[in-house]
This record gives C-alpha cells, structure tokens and sequence, in this order.
C-alpha cells in the first residue's frame, strides 16, 4: 500500500495519506509531511519523543498530531522519520516519533512547511482501510 | 488533479465579475472578483472563486467579497482575498482572512546607482548578499533576544531594530504604520511563538521571500516618479519577507482555538479554516493583540533586513551611506487585518479590513501618508516572478470601492509540485543568467517552486487595476540579481 501522495494545489502542497487502521494513517500521514520538508534518505534514528495529544474529534487530532510535530521540528530541528502510534482513539494518541537532529553537512531540506491547514482536511474509512487528506502551507 | 470552477460569474464591465449572492444561499453579500478575460480563464482553473462565494458567508461581511487579479486557491480565503466586516454589527475577525505569515509584506529601496554601476559588479554584489543575509528553511539571524527582550520587539516593531543601530529614524515615516502598530499585545502571545520568534530577526525565510536587486525600465508617471525620487535606469532593491515562525505559530494557535468557538458564538462557516469570532468578543481581541505582535515582529524583521542590504552594498562597491542614496520609498504589508473607517450608507463606520495577499491602496490626502506623498497617494508594492517585472503603483480615491486594496503580486497559476514536475532536468538559474538574471537561492527545489512559469503575467495583473482604477501604475522594474530562501 501506498504511505501517501501529493494532491495539487495552487498555492500550497495537499498530502493524500493511506493506513490500512488509524495508527498507520496517522504514521503515514506524518512521514509524508516530512518527505516533502527532507530527503529523508539519510537521516538516523538518533532521538525519540513522546508525544501525547488530547482533541474533540479525530480530524482535530489528526491535524493537531502534524501540528505537533511541525512545532518539535521547529524548536528542536529534529527532522522525524519514523512513528510508532501505541495508543490511538478518535480523541486521544500516544506516539513516539524518531528522527536525527538537523545537520546540513549530511541532511538535504526541500521545503519549508509553515503549518497544516482545516481547509478540505479530511480522515475517513474507505472500506477496509483509512485515508486522509490535508493541506500543507508552504 | 486539481478540480476547475464552473460557478456563476456575471460581467459587471471588462475587468469586474460578480459571484452573485444566489449561488449558494448562506452568503451575506455576493463576490467581486477583479480580471479581464484573460486572467479569468486561468482563475476558473482552480477553486479560488468557490473560496470568494465562502468568505460571502462571514458574519457582518459589508458591501461583498473581493479578490484581486492575482487570485488563486488558498486556504479559506483565496489569496489575494480582501473582505471588511462591520464591527458594531458583529463583523468577525478570522485567522485565516490573514493567514500564517503575518504581515507578510514587502519594502522598495532606491539608490544613486545606475544599471551600468553595476554592470561588471552584479554577481560579485549578489553573491555577497546571499552570504550576509540569513537564507533559507528555517534560517537564524545574528539578532538572538530573550523572552523580555522579545515582548520589547513586539510592542516597538522597527524602532526596536533602529535602537540596536539597524536602519536610520526616517525608514520609519516611510513604513505603513511607522513600523509599530498599536494594540498588540504580547501577553496574547503563546511561549511556543516566543520560543520560535527569539532566532528569527532579520532573516529572509524561504520559499518565494526574495531581496532582489532591480532597474527601473519604465515610467508610467513622471510627477509621481519625481516624488519619490525615481528615475529611469536607476537601481533600486526590493525586500519581500514576513513574521517568520513566529507569525506561523500565532495563526496556527488561533486557528485552533477558533475552530472550537464557533459553536460559542452559533456561526457556521463552509470550511474551518475560515473560523473566526466577533471582533468584539475575548477571542477576537486576544488574536488582534497577537497579530498585531506578530505584524511589529514582521516590520521589525524586514528593517533588519534592509539594513544588511545597505551595509553590504556599502561594503561591496566601497561607498558611502550618502552616495549610494538608499532611502526607503515605502513598506506595506500583504497579510493583515486592520481596523479602519469607512462611510457605508452615510454613517461611519469601523470595519475590520482582512487583506489576504492583498495590498493596502490610500488614494491622495490620506491622513495616514507621510507629508511627502499626500499628493500623490499611498505607494503600493508588486513584485513579480524572478523573470519578468515588478512595479510601483499608487493608491487612489476610487480604491475606496475594494476597502482601499489592490493586489499584492503575480499570483501562482501551477502548483509547486506541478512546477518540479514540468520543468524536471531545467536549470532554472542557468535560464535566467541567460537573460542576464544572477540568481542564487539556498533550496534545491525552490527555483523550480518559483520559476516564472508557476505564476501569472505580473503585467496582466496590474492591467487590470490600472485598468480598473484602484491603483495607477508609476514605474516599472526588471531584475538584475535576486536572493532567494
């Protein structure tokens, strides 16, 4: 199964992500959002976080999820790669994301994302899987 | 693939649309969308004009929802959106009318130079800018603050950046609000915005922020060039930047917490990133108090900036402040809301102006121009692709018909990723050197994001509000160098 792709959009980058349950959804959706910010190639899994989120629903959560992680990029410089979802609901997730701290010697950034967006943010159940969609402001 | 527009629009005249306001019933007012047939055809490409009928729907909207010619798909306004809401009437402030990079906006600077002073220095100048000028994803300037020192930044704006030696007392009479607007409020700032704002000052950020280094090929009107002091041939530089991740992380905060207040003040909106609150109420203050930090973060930022422009073309061709003649001609922002007057059915009133990627236009006599320009008016600022033109416009009277906006640019017309797509195994900076363009930028994709074949004509878009009255062209210019992020 595809992780995500690109949907186009004038102004800014839409990520169309798949999971076959929520917890892959939501890593997925997160990988994605870092493959446009980095080459993601060379990046190790130096440092972990623990991230724990409360929302009233799950696009809410979902949103606040890329969110959250766009914050840590941006006040630790750790680009993530990997997401490990232990504990997800429709209003609560528990999740450890890993990564490397930026350093421009060995990592390539693409684009700067400046948030994730409500507009036409979708999460859905397609049949047996979940799908997602956001906009990206670059 | 992108879904096209087929709604309604009805020819006002040659460069005015109407979305009426049957198209879909919760709208308050219809839409006017400002283009000529040209334009218009690409305009129904994307979604934008669906984004003009959803701002109709906001609470205490006044006259209609406007776009400007450089319209394209945003999210929850268009960019290039301008929509007032009347505040006595419950008219609404919206995050997302302003959009995450907060006073965003853009300052011209001229010089005694001429094209020729440069002819054999431009690379040298533009490779010298590139180094001193913090470029880039994520850039940190020299300016480090703490916490205390940045509530300062706030409240000052680009007074603050003149007390640490950056810039000289007069850049600011020729700053949109002198550079500090009042009524922010630092206590409505969240510690993650401090935490992302106390590296940033005075950098350029990425993506299509730009200093780039230009010549004046044309001059629509001589009174108003003379003015400002403006001649043909002569070199001037543009600066295009905004509030950083600081301003990022105030929309983004807000943002949130409005989606969970709409319920609280019962409005419906047809996409959440167009929640807002009355401008009246606790939530609605507490974001102007932010944005409006976010806006001095943004002036604050942009006066730093031209101040390492001029030290490095000090430095770089061996000349003094005074022969080199860099005085600000003006800085508006492109990304804000603002509280102004207007009559509206004879009674004044106080609206909430959103311009989203929209610029602000004062006609002639103004009470906020600076004494230099109240005749001619307010002098607004259009930068073009890295290719082709920018321009100087001026506000006018007539302008009071869009809340005294225009447009802010050329307006994107390919997606990013449709832009790396298309022009795959090209070397964007080998093209324009081939014009004679110098170019140097610190993304790997952000020249192809940027080529100019993404955005539309920058000579279209300003046709048409020449053309339309609510602005009138004065020169324009073409590059010779750019700096990109």
């Amino acid at each position: 199964m595809k992780r995500y792709e690109i949907i186009d959009h004038t102004a800014d980058i839409g990520i169309r992500a798949y999971g076959k349950d929520l917890k892959s959804l939501f890593a997925n959706a997160a990988y994605g959002m870092f493959d446009i910010m980095a080459d993601l190639k060379n990046v190790r899994l130096r440092e972990g976080l623990k991230i724990k989120l409360e929302a009233p629903n799950i696009e809410e959560l979902f949103l606040s999820w890329l969110s959250e992680l766009l914050y840590h990029y941006n006040s630790k410089k750790i680009i993530f790669k990997e997401f490990m979802v232990d504990k997800l609901t429709e209003n609560a997730i528990n999740a450890t994301a890993k990564g490397e701290r930026l350093d421009l010697k060995r990592h390539t950034l693409k684009t700067e994302i400046k948030a994730a967006t409500y507009h036409e943010l979708k999460v859905e159940k397609i049949k047996d899987s979940w799908q997602a969609e956001v906009i990206l402001d670059v | 693939m992108k879904q096209g527009w087929s709604g309604p629009l009805e020819k006002i005249d040659d460069y005015r649309w109407r979305i009426p306001k049957s198209y879909n019933s919760g709208m308050r007012v219809p839409g006017i969308i400002y283009a000529d047939e040209k334009l218009l055809k690409n305009i129904r490409t994307d979604r934008a004009a669906e984004q003009v009928a959803n701002v109709a729907h906001l609470p205490g909207i006044v006259n209609y929802s406007l776009a400007m010619p450089d319209i394209h798909w945003g999210y929850g306004f268009c960019i290039g959106g301008v929509a007032a809401t009347d505040i006595e009437a419950g008219g609404v402030i919206s995050p997302g009318g302003v959009g995450y990079d907060i006073n965003c906006g853009v300052r011209l600077v001229r010089t005694n130079l001429v094209e020729k002073d440069l002819k054999s220095k431009i690379r040298g100048l533009i490779y010298a800018l590139f180094h001193n000028i913090p470029a880039g994803v994520g850039s940190k300037g020299e300016v480090r603050i703490s916490t205390q020192e940045e509530k300062k930044l706030l409240l000052k704006g680009a007074q603050w950046a003149l007390e640490r030696g950056y810039g000289r007392p007069e850049d600011l009479e020729y700053t949109e609000e002198g550079g500090a607007i009042s009524g922010a409020d630092p206590g409505a700032v969240s510690k993650r915005a401090y935490e992302r704002g106390t590296k940033q000052p005075g950098t350029l950020g990425s993506g299509n922020h730009f200093v780039e280094v230009q010549v004046i090929d044309q001059i629509y009107d001589e009174q108003a060039a003379e003015i400002f002091n403006l001649h043909l041939g002569q070199v001037t530089v543009m600066i295009h930047s905004g509030s950083r991740g600081f301003g990022y992380q105030v929309c983004d905060d807000y943002a949130r917490g409005m989606v969970r207040s709409l319920d609280k003040y019962g409005i419906r909106v047809p996409d959440r990133q167009l929640a807002c609150v009355p401008v009246n109420s606790p939530e609605g203050k507490n974001y102007l108090g932010a944005m409006r930090s976010a806006a001095n973060y943004a002036w604050c930022n942009r006066q730093i900036l031209m101040e390492l422009v001029r030290r490095t073309f000090q430095k770089f061709l061996n000349l003094g402040p005074k022969d080199l003649g860099m005085d600000l001609i003006y800085d508006v922002a492109h990304n804000i809301a603002k509280i102004e007057k207007y009559t509206i059915d004879g009674k004044t009133r106080a609206l909430c102006v959103h311009r989203k990627g929209a610029t602000r236009a004062f006609g002639p006599g103004h009470d906020e121009l600076p004494e230099k320009y109240k005749s001619v008016g307010q002098p607004v600022i259009i930068p073009g692709d890295m290719g082709r033109n920018s321009y100087l416009l001026v506000g006018t009277k007539k302008a009071a018909e869009t809340f005294y906006s225009t447009c802010h640019g050329s307006g994107r017309c390919l997606s990013r990723s449709a832009a790396i797509r298309n022009l795959r195994g090209r070397s964007i900076a080998k093209e324009l050197e081939q014009k004679g363009i110098i170019v140097c930028s610190t993304g790997r994709e952000t020249l192809a994001e940027e080529a100019p074949e993404a955005y539309k004509d920058v000579n279209d878009v300003v046709n048409v509000v020449h053309e339309a009255g609510i602005s009138k062209r004065v020169c324009r210019m073409r590059p010779l160098g750019v700096v990109k992020g």
